[in-house]
């Protein structure tokens, strides 16, 4: 029998958690959504009266344009670490536990290290008389340097060096859990390797996939910095929108707007990872 | 299954991740000017780097900044993973999933909406709005490591205090808290991290007042090179790398 009593302690840690997320979590998210259905105001960044004008905004084909393309660099790059990520994982799990060890160590010593001078540093490699075009020719295989450093592709490029290891981790946990024996059953009962791959490994591995995916394709719209060191003025990211309306054009509402859209194609994919999980039946299992 | 197609992949990916770190490790110890040329040995980027004094006090500012707001969040976080684990209460999981939300959000939405916030409470921007923002990002991370030390734990142990007598603070402080001590040290190491390296809230939330490290090399690097940049981001490296080693070293002893 449990004995009632006080418990001051409970009561404290519960309250001081509560109150910090409920004040910088909740509210502050809350103001987001009351900002994008209010007016721009010159003087206080937002006044009344209410309406959906910035929603209407973001139709505007001169930002629907950059949300487009922001998108469409995001997938590419989420597509990139995808298929570099995905046997990658998968050859990662097949070694032995101390290599495992050693190469997650390698592969988060990047993560541990400022995303900043990471950035800059492909600037180096990536620049009109940086050290792929001087060895290019040197080599003698190209004349005229190529102009990489501010293009799409330098943005890509830059989003996927970054974001790489957020697709690997999940993805290595899941093949870390994928279990041998079913591979060897489904090859005991007559499937080919293509087959087994595809009925057996992608839908054990999908939430995995999915995680991987929600962790890539986020940051890829919202990581200004990199568009920012490495796209130029032409290639911007949604994350360049909102901070230009938030810091620079002073349009508040505009930028809340903008930052919504992040955060529903956010619910959208935390829902898919959820579904995911549920159709295996280990959502509950695992912890 | 072929042996060493696997292996020659995993190798090519990491010699292409370590690639750009290792060239500006390299190139922070060229004395060209240029920057994209092998001009010989030298250390004065290094130099002009220390002589550099709105850099030198970048540094410190960001340096004081990352040890609070990983000794905040270690502490909110650590007690938060304890209630999780141990008590039953009313919102578990909304509180669990607002935690989760945390971690997964675009960092530029808890960004925008914590400049809203300061605003409107009419909160300085400097030191304080940036404490309380990289205590925010921390938290989710601080939580999940101290939780996976503890859904590992001997339940039988707590249990065993309770019957002694000891009551829940004094049972949290001689039994709980040493047997959490190395995931403790490993989020406060986590959390101070990922606090040294935060450019994207950063940027919204500090003010003139009060200069941190990114957001210095954020305005240096924007335009053009500048081979300071190399020095610093060799320096940063070192340090994340002593930084992670520790952590990685508490964790495994502690397994024993």
């Amino acid at each position: 029998m449990l004995k009632v009593r006080q418990q001051p302690f409970k009561t404290a840690v519960l309250a001081l958690v509560w109150g910090w997320l409920l004040v910088l979590v909740l509210a502050p998210n809350l103001l987001v959504v009351g900002t994008s259905v209010l007016t721009r105001d010159a003087g206080s960044f937002i006044a009344l009266p209410v309406n959906l004008d910035s929603y209407r905004r973001l139709l505007d084909p001169l930002y629907l344009d950059v949300f487009l393309h922001s998108l469409y660099m995001a997938s590419v790059t989420t597509l990139c670490c995808l298929l570099i990520g995905y046997p990658f994982a998968w050859a990662l799990s097949r070694l032995t536990k101390p290599r495992q060890t050693l190469l997650i160590f390698l592969l988060i010593v990047p993560f541990w290290t400022n995303s900043l001078v990471r950035t800059y540093a492909l600037k180096l490699l990536l620049a009109t008389n940086g050290l792929i075009n001087n060895a290019l020719i040197g080599l003698g295989l190209i004349d005229e340097p190529l102009q990489m450093l501010y293009t799409e592709g330098a943005v890509i490029v830059g989003l996927v060096y970054l974001l790489l290891p957020f697709m690997i981790l999940p993805l290595y946990s899941v093949f870390e859990d994928l279990r041998r024996e079913l591979l060897m059953a489904s090859h005991d009962l007559g499937a080919g390797k293509l087959p087994t791959f595809i009925h057996v490994v992608v839908p054990l591995t999908l939430p995995g996939v999915i995680a991987g995916v929600m962790l890539v394709l986020l940051p890829a719209m919202g990581l200004f910095f990199v568009a920012d060191i490495l796209g130029g003025s032409r290639n911007l990211l949604v994350g360049n929108v909102i901070k230009n309306q938030f810091l620079d054009a002073r349009d508040w509402p505009f930028g809340a707007a903008a930052s919504i859209l992040l955060t529903v194609a956010m619910a959208v994919l935390l829902l898919a990872h959820k579904l995911s999980e549920r159709r295996l039946g280990n959502g509950e299992s695992k912890p | 299954m072929n042996r060493w197609l696997p292996r020659a992949y995993l190798s090519i990916v990491y010699a292409l991740l370590y690639l750009p770190i290792l060239v500006l490790v390299v190139f922070s110890f060229n004395s060209s000017r240029t920057g994209y040329r092998w001009g010989g040995l030298s250390l004065q980027w290094y130099e002009s780097l220390f002589n550099n004094h709105a850099m030198v006090q970048a540094m410190w500012n960001s340096l004081w900044l990352a040890l609070a707001a990983a000794t905040v969040s270690t502490l909110i976080g650590a007690l938060t993973a304890l209630a999780l684990h141990r008590y039953r209460f009313r919102g578990k999981r909304v509180l669990n999933g607002m935690l989760f939300v945390v971690m997964m959000s675009p960092e530029i939405v808890l960004a925008i909406s914590l400049l809203a916030l300061f605003l409107l409470i009419g909160l300085q921007l400097g030191f304080v709005s940036l404490l309380l923002a990289h205590v925010t990002f921390c938290l989710p991370f601080v939580v999940i490591t101290v939780m996976a030390r503890l859904s590992g734990f001997d339940e039988r142990l707590p249990e065993a205090a309770r019957d002694l007598g000891a009551s829940d603070f004094t049972m949290t402080r001689t039994v709980l808290i040493p047997v959490i001590m190395p995931a403790l040290l490993a989020g406060w190491l986590l959390g101070f991290t990922l606090s040294l390296d935060d450019v994207v809230v950063s940027t919204f939330v500090s003010g003139p007042s009060y200069e941190i490290l990114p957001l210095r090399i954020y305005s240096m690097v924007r335009v053009g090179l500048k081979p300071e940049v190399n020095a610093l981001g060799t320096l940063l490296l070192v340090f994340s790398l002593v930084m992670l080693m520790l952590s990685q070293w508490i964790l495994t002893r502690s397994k024993r």
